[in-house]
């Protein structure tokens, strides 16, 4: 890995999203900082409800960040004017969950996909269709049969392929997925995940890979991210992670997932109870109520993610795994 | 329409979605074109070979026959001329006071759903408290003191009350449309308010409009006939509308029983008109729906 050699493209610090409803205050997102390296892909696993999807709408912009810093490519988005961030929001796209209602069902194929270039002005007429006919063969759509037709005319696989044309369409730098194949068929989920592989070569694209599922985010990810009650437990590449979790969180989680072959023998110890209320996180490590090694120093003492060598970072007191040398 | 030629596509076959439209239907058909006959009728009276509706040109009372379509009345004047004419009114009043409605209603629901946080508290508030007031009461009372009566008063009066109707369907649908991830979607694109607008939310929430542009049409037309029919309408010598024909029927109905037709006529078109507009709109309605297609 020769990670500090390359560009960081997204560096996230502190990032910190709150909310209000009357007096109550949910922290979302808790102070996570972590870099994304050019043309990686990071997956953020969690459960639901840890902040994982909150994280990428703040990225993005569409939910107010409450505090810390987000670069794009070194410039700080949060303190730039409306107009500036909406102008440096170019370098970054998003792809949602549900592919269906995030294409309006009374718009033309060809028309969605050339709404960023008629939104910025940046190619018209013939030069506008070609970059549309372009993108649309890129994902599989045949522009010539199924561009006029209306959005509402395609079944999920095919919106998120015309999402991702559309996302495309900009040039981005960097593409925050978030769920975008928890709402399909698994045979349509791996073509998904195999035409982003394609696209992200060919784009040169950075990505941030939202996902629940360990299997799919193992598959599709260089380093992997683990979030619980909006914080970061662990963070590396995803084979040292998945082979030696340093976090409990992360062993629990990995326990948890299903194996496709029987034989293999799993690690059965799995997590009982909820996630405690974001509302009132407990003090300390957020994950000590359900943490079966939990002490003292756990209530009292919040852990810092720290190196633990190989590109693994852990937040945790006592570590799975010591340090790697 | 099938291809005969199948696109070389990566991964995945792209299955055709045919729209699963159920067709119009000859019945949505046949109240279209009573519509359409009612509004051609209405913007073409003057040009038609159709009798003076105020001119007695014949006996009073007469039945129905090749001269007098639909018979004369108590003071020998063409019912069917004085029908004829009466649809203006009608139309008139019902297109007019929507228009009123829409083009201060409309914009308004849109504005209010679409910016959110106090201006939609205040505009709502304003417009709930208004929708708690029996607007026909309002209206009785406003025209019963507003003389001399004329066409555009009653315009007016009726397009202003129904400001609020209005305003309520059209921000329903507007927050509806709004709250969809396309419209987060296009933001992130980087589209413009202007944009969002026209482009993401108006698409949407025509269709919910035009359809109860039909209904209100419709009630504004059935209102207009109450009123007429208590003697606040327009004054039934100069024009008289659908509901003052039925309103002079009923009192000329004692002494010529036998003269029926004079309010069977304008009373059947009018119920009729008034129905076509319902299941027009309500056909429109289900047409254009992008969920019941999906499911």
């Amino acid at each position: 890995m020769s990670e500090a050699s390359k560009n960081v493209v997204l560096s996230v610090k502190d990032l910190e999203v709150t909310f209000r409803k009357g007096r109550q205050r949910v922290s979302a997102v808790a102070g996570i900082s972590f870099d994304l390296y050019e043309g990686e892909t990071l997956g953020l696993v969690g459960e639901s409800g840890c902040g994982k999807s909150t994280t990428g709408r703040a990225l993005m912009q569409i939910v107010p960040s409450t505090g810390g810093e987000i670069y794009v490519d070194g410039a700080e988005l949060t303190s730039l004017s409306k107009k500036e961030a909406r102008s440096l929001r170019r370098k970054m796209q998003m792809i949602f969950q549900d592919p269906i209602s995030s294409l309006n069902p009374r718009r033309r194929v060809k028309d969605i996909v050339a709404e960023p270039l008629d939104c910025w002005k940046t190619a018209k007429g013939e030069e506008r269709d070609a970059i549309v006919y372009d993108l649309l063969n890129k994902v599989g759509i045949d522009p010539a049969v199924y561009g006029n037709r209306y959005a509402r005319q395609f079944s999920g696989g095919q919106c998120q392929r015309i999402s991702i044309a559309r996302s495309l369409a900009m040039r981005p730098r960097l593409l925050i997925c978030d769920e975008v194949v928890s709402a399909l068929d698994v045979s349509i989920q791996a073509q998904i995940l195999n035409l982003l592989e394609d696209l992200k070569k060919e784009y040169g694209l950075t990505m941030l890979f939202i996902a629940h599922d360990l299997a799919v985010v193992k598959n599709i990810s260089d380093r992997v991210a683990v979030m619980y009650l909006g914080k970061l437990c662990e963070i590396g590449p995803s084979d040292t992670l998945y082979a030696k979790p340093a976090h409990p969180y992360t062993s629990f989680l990995l326990g948890a997932a299903l194996e496709a072959d029987p034989e293999i023998e799993q690690n059965r110890a799995t997590l009982s109870g909820e996630p405690p209320s974001p509302l009132h996180p407990p003090s300390g490590c957020r994950f000590r109520t359900r943490c079966p090694f939990a002490t003292e120093k756990c209530a009292s003492e919040e852990p810092m993610l720290r190196d633990i060598g190989a590109g693994q970072q852990v937040a945790c007191h006592y570590p799975l795994v010591g340090s790697h040398q | 329409m099938t291809n005969t030629e199948t696109p070389m596509i990566p991964n995945e076959i792209v299955v055709e979605h045919p729209e699963k439209r159920e067709p119009i239907g000859l019945f949505t058909w046949i109240c279209v074109g009573w519509l359409a006959i009612n509004l051609g009728v209405a913007l073409l009276t003057p040009f038609l070979p159709i009798a003076n509706p105020k001119e007695m040109i014949s006996m009073p009372s007469m039945g129905m026959s090749l001269d007098h379509l639909m018979g004369t009345d108590s003071l020998g004047r063409d019912l069917f001329a004085r029908v004829a004419w009466g649809s203006r009114i009608s139309l008139g009043v019902g297109l007019g006071a929507m228009a009123i409605g829409f083009g201060i209603g409309g914009p308004l629901g849109m504005l209010a759903a679409f910016r959110r946080g106090k201006l939609d508290v205040a505009l709502s508030s304003v417009m709930f408290t208004l929708l708690a007031f029996p607007s026909i009461i309002a209206i009785i009372s406003i025209l019963s003191m507003w003389w001399p009566r004329s066409l555009a008063k009653i315009i007016l009066v009726v397009g202003i009350s129904s400001v609020p109707l209005v305003y309520r369907v059209i921000r329903a649908a507007t927050l509806s449309a709004g709250s969809k991830e396309y419209i987060t979607a296009a933001r992130v694109l980087g589209a413009k308010d202007r944009r969002i607008v026209f482009r993401e939310l108006l698409p949407n929430v025509a269709p919910t409009g035009l359809s109860f542009l039909l209904f209100g049409v419709a009630t504004v037309i059935a209102l207009e006939g109450v009123l007429a029919f208590l003697g606040l309408s327009i004054d039934p010598n100069t024009a008289p509308s659908w509901g003052n024909l039925i309103n002079d029927a009923r009192q000329s109905l004692n002494d010529t029983p036998q003269n029926w037709p004079l309010i069977i006529f304008p009373s059947a078109i009018l119920c009729l008109f008034i129905l076509a507009l319902n299941f027009v709109g309500d056909r429109l309605r289900s047409y254009f729906d992008v969920t019941e297609v999906k499911l």
